[in-house]
């Protein structure tokens, strides 16, 4: 109706420029304010909720520990303390019990599934050189076969006690953990598959196995800073 | 179908001598074997499923017709061919009422909606089967070692799993070639593949059997031969090829051949009249397509097997490579279309 | 617009039919065929239907009412590019109070709620009711069509949820033995839930309008 109006009455196109760069302009701030009013206003509760799910899986993943602390893997191989925010560096998760000890590590690491790439979590504790605990944080696997792996009893197990000791010179781990057949494990370092889905269970063992071949020395070979970054004055 | 009056009548002079019945009863004829190595090999098991596959289809396919109020085209054998394609893809001791649905799918879903039988885009009996692969996969892959002890009077506890429960398997299941090889590398013996002492679906383990009842309808012109020969010869070639590649991590082309659905598939399924091409070039192409996905998916692919996949999507190319192969019209000048 | 069986309503008859007629009869999913790009992905479970009914719903609401308060200022050249930037501002705006409500729910529903952009549903409303009409009427409108929206994605994704995962709003509804069908609750369950009640609904029309 109006618009149309405007139209066919313009004198002049500099005229109608003019109004369309205002009309853009002017929505183009109405929107911009109303974005950064709702952004401000739930930062605080999204970053809260965010770290609160991250948590639960750690704790989920080091049994027995009451708090964490983000640490980041610098290009040098050391581990720094970290905000975590940076998604694009290898994080990992220190857990510690209530009288502030060390109790291990959660690790990310991701690979490639059936369906797409799955993000996992898993638990180190440095003392029993063993992964403690397993956590799938995404997966599109398929619903009924693939997803499995993140309630199947008897693969969750696998990653109760999963040996990953070194060897004695702490360059590398002694047996790699690897996927084997449903029911034929034999040696602590190996992951028990699922029947009726072979290929996410065992890119689970491969993701574990290449993640832990790469982490774990650096990990065990730091203990120490681990240890010590359990109560500083920062928080 | 024969009147005794004599016809006159101005040109062309078309006598059809071959009528959709009589050619569908044919193709059920060179199934019949199947059915009953089938039932020889898996027992009772394997004949319930195809059983309650073929009647669910033809009582599907009866009461849509009563409900559109068209008169009843069971008679043409069209619905009875579809469920025992069903029942041959399915494993011998999948559930019987997952059979049952997947019939109702394969005539409601696969023809009905399109318009019935020669409008169907896609071979039914396949839609039928990928509804249900998609739907139950475990059960569709829950395999069962072939000529077990007993087989002729014991029916399998998944088998007669109450309506919509989830079947219990007793114990005993097999993995087929195929997906031993794919999880575990390990291939079977060719003499086996061919004669059908494997585990598998209840009608693609003897491929002897299937290329008989190929033959025998390519003699009596009932199917076009091009279809499966260009599916297996490319499906050969490739694969042979790749087997000289790095014969440790390719199959040979014989285990190829001669495993999983694709004899089936080739001779039975990707010859359906209304899914495939008309012309021969067209034909080749088509057949072609499917055994380069057959390969693909075998060899790259997540699935064992693909040749359902293949043939559907070889349907679903029917229509533009008859658009783009067109014989030249007698008598005009070659066009570029 | 003729009115209805809406007249038993105490308002004024055209302003009420503009609310009623999204709710059923041009119903945006089951009638006009729009916004099938969320209505096939998300509907898988009843929770994230309902969830991404509402913010669609918000959005419509929100952007219907904008475009219409603005439309005499808005020239005509440049009202695509405006209603694309106030629906993307509302957008963004669901986007962090989905993540502020649950992080849980905004994984599930991952990209589709950036997707609200390019829903043609809104741009629809925007550009052939609220560019034109009153802003009541524009809000009535939009809460009309929203709520038939909402309703629409909530019969999908209640049967996908039932048959595909055997529960309802993660309640259980069947017993343990319940074999579930996995189809459903995949992409292609979508299609084939739509096309059940796309013909369930035309069946419907048809044997009205017959009798």
């Amino acid at each position: 109706m109006s618009a149309n109006q405007i139209l066919s009455t313009q004198p002049n196109p500099t005229e109608g420029s003019k109004k369309m760069l205002i009309a853009m302009v002017g929505i183009g701030v109405i929107c911009a304010l109303l974005i950064v009013l709702s952004y401000e206003g739930t930062k605080e509760r999204i970053e809260i909720l965010k770290a609160e799910a991250l948590e639960k899986a750690v704790f989920k993943v080091v049994p027995g520990i009451s708090k964490t602390r983000i640490f980041e893997l610098t290009a040098e191989g050391t581990f720094v303390l970290s905000d975590g925010k940076d998604r694009s560096k290898t994080l990992v998760y220190a857990g510690y019990d209530d009288s502030d000890a060390f109790k291990g590590i959660a690790i990310e690491a991701s690979g490639q599934g059936y369906a797409d790439i799955l993000r996992i979590l898993y638990g180190y504790d440095p003392e029993e050189q063993t992964v403690v605990g397993f956590y799938v944080l995404e997966s599109k696997e398929t619903p009924g076969l693939g997803d499995k792996i993140e309630k199947d009893e008897d693969f969750l197990s696998n990653f109760k006690a999963l040996t990953v000791a070194l060897t004695e010179d702490l360059s590398k781990i002694q047996n790699p953990v690897v996927p084997v057949k449903s029911g034929l494990k034999k040696n602590p370092w190996e992951v028990d598959g699922i029947t009726g889905a072979t290929i996410s269970s065992r890119a689970i063992g491969n993701i574990i196995g290449e993640s832990s071949a790469k982490m774990i020395p650096l990990i065990y070979s730091q203990k120490e800073t681990f240890i010590s970054a359990a109560n500083p004055n920062s928080k | 179908m024969f009147s005794k009056t004599l016809h006159i009548s101005t040109s062309p002079h078309i006598r059809q001598g071959m009528s959709t019945d009589m050619i569908m009863r044919n193709v059920v004829y060179a199934m019949l074997p199947l059915v009953v190595f089938s039932v020889v090999s898996f027992g009772l098991n394997a004949l319930l499923v195809i059983i309650t596959a073929v009647a669910s289809s033809v009582l599907t396919e009866h009461a849509l017709c009563r409900w559109s109020g068209k008169s009843s085209t069971v008679s043409d054998w069209s619905a009875v061919i579809t469920g025992i394609l069903l029942g041959l893809t399915l494993p011998p001791i999948f559930p019987l009422w997952m059979t049952f649905l997947g019939g109702v799918v394969s005539i409601a879903i696969g023809k009905f909606v399109f318009g019935g039988l020669g409008s169907n885009a896609f071979n039914p009996a396949l839609v039928g089967r990928a509804f249900l692969q998609a739907a139950f996969p475990v059960a569709i892959t829950t395999w069962h070692p072939s000529f077990l002890e007993g087989r002729f009077y014991s029916i399998s506890k998944s088998v007669a799993a109450f309506p919509f429960s989830t079947p219990v398997v007793d114990g005993i299941s097999g993995a087929t070639p195929l997906s031993a090889f794919k999880f575990d590398k390990v291939t079977a013996d060719t003499a086996d593949l061919a004669f059908g002492f494997i585990s598998g679906s209840t009608g693609e383990t003897s491929a002897v059997l299937i290329i008989l009842g190929g033959i025998y309808l390519a003699v009596r012109k009932m199917m076009n031969w091009r279809i499966p020969v260009a599916i297996l010869t490319t499906v050969f070639v490739l694969s042979w090829i790749l087997h000289i590649i790095d014969n440790q991590v390719y199959p040979s082309p014989e285990f190829m051949l001669f495993s999983g659905g694709l004899m089936l598939g080739a001779v039975f399924m990707a010859t359906d009249m209304v899914g495939s091409p008309i012309t021969p070039r067209g034909v080749v192409v088509y057949g072609v397509f499917i055994g380069l996905i057959v390969v693909v998916i075998r060899i790259w692919g997540g699935l064992p097997e693909g040749v359902m996949y293949a043939i559907l999507l070889g349907n679903a190319l029917t229509p533009h490579i008859d658009n783009l192969i067109r014989p030249r019209v007698y008598g005009t000048k070659k066009t570029k279309s | 617009m003729t009115p209805t069986k809406t007249t038993d309503l105490k308002a004024d008859p055209s302003s009420t039919d503009e609310f009623i007629k999204g709710l059923w009869r041009e119903n945006p999913v089951f009638v006009q065929v729009l916004g099938m790009c969320p209505t096939l992905a998300v509907s898988n479970s009843a929770i994230n239907a309902l969830a991404m009914g509402l913010a669609t719903a918000f959005v419509l609401i929100m952007s219907n009412v904008l475009v219409s308060s603005l439309r005499n200022f808005i020239p005509k050249q440049v009202r695509i590019a405006s209603y694309i930037l106030i629906i993307a501002t509302f957008v963004t705006m669901v986007d962090y109070a989905i993540q502020a409500i649950s992080v849980d729910l905004h994984k599930n529903l991952g990209a589709f709620i950036s997707l609200i952009v390019v829903n043609c549903l809104i741009l629809s409303r925007a550009e052939a009711f609220a560019s034109k009409n009153t802003i009541g009427k524009s809000a009535l409108d939009a809460l009309g069509m929203g709520l038939g929206f909402v309703f629409a994605l909530f019969c999908l994704g209640a049967v996908r949820e039932i048959l595909g995962n055997a529960s309802i709003f993660g309640i259980t509804v069947f017993p343990e033995s319940f074999q579930e069908w996995i189809i459903m609750i995949l992409p292609a369950g979508g299609f084939f839930t739509l096309a059940f009640w796309l013909f369930l609904f035309n069946n419907y029309k048809l044997k009205k309008a017959k009798a």
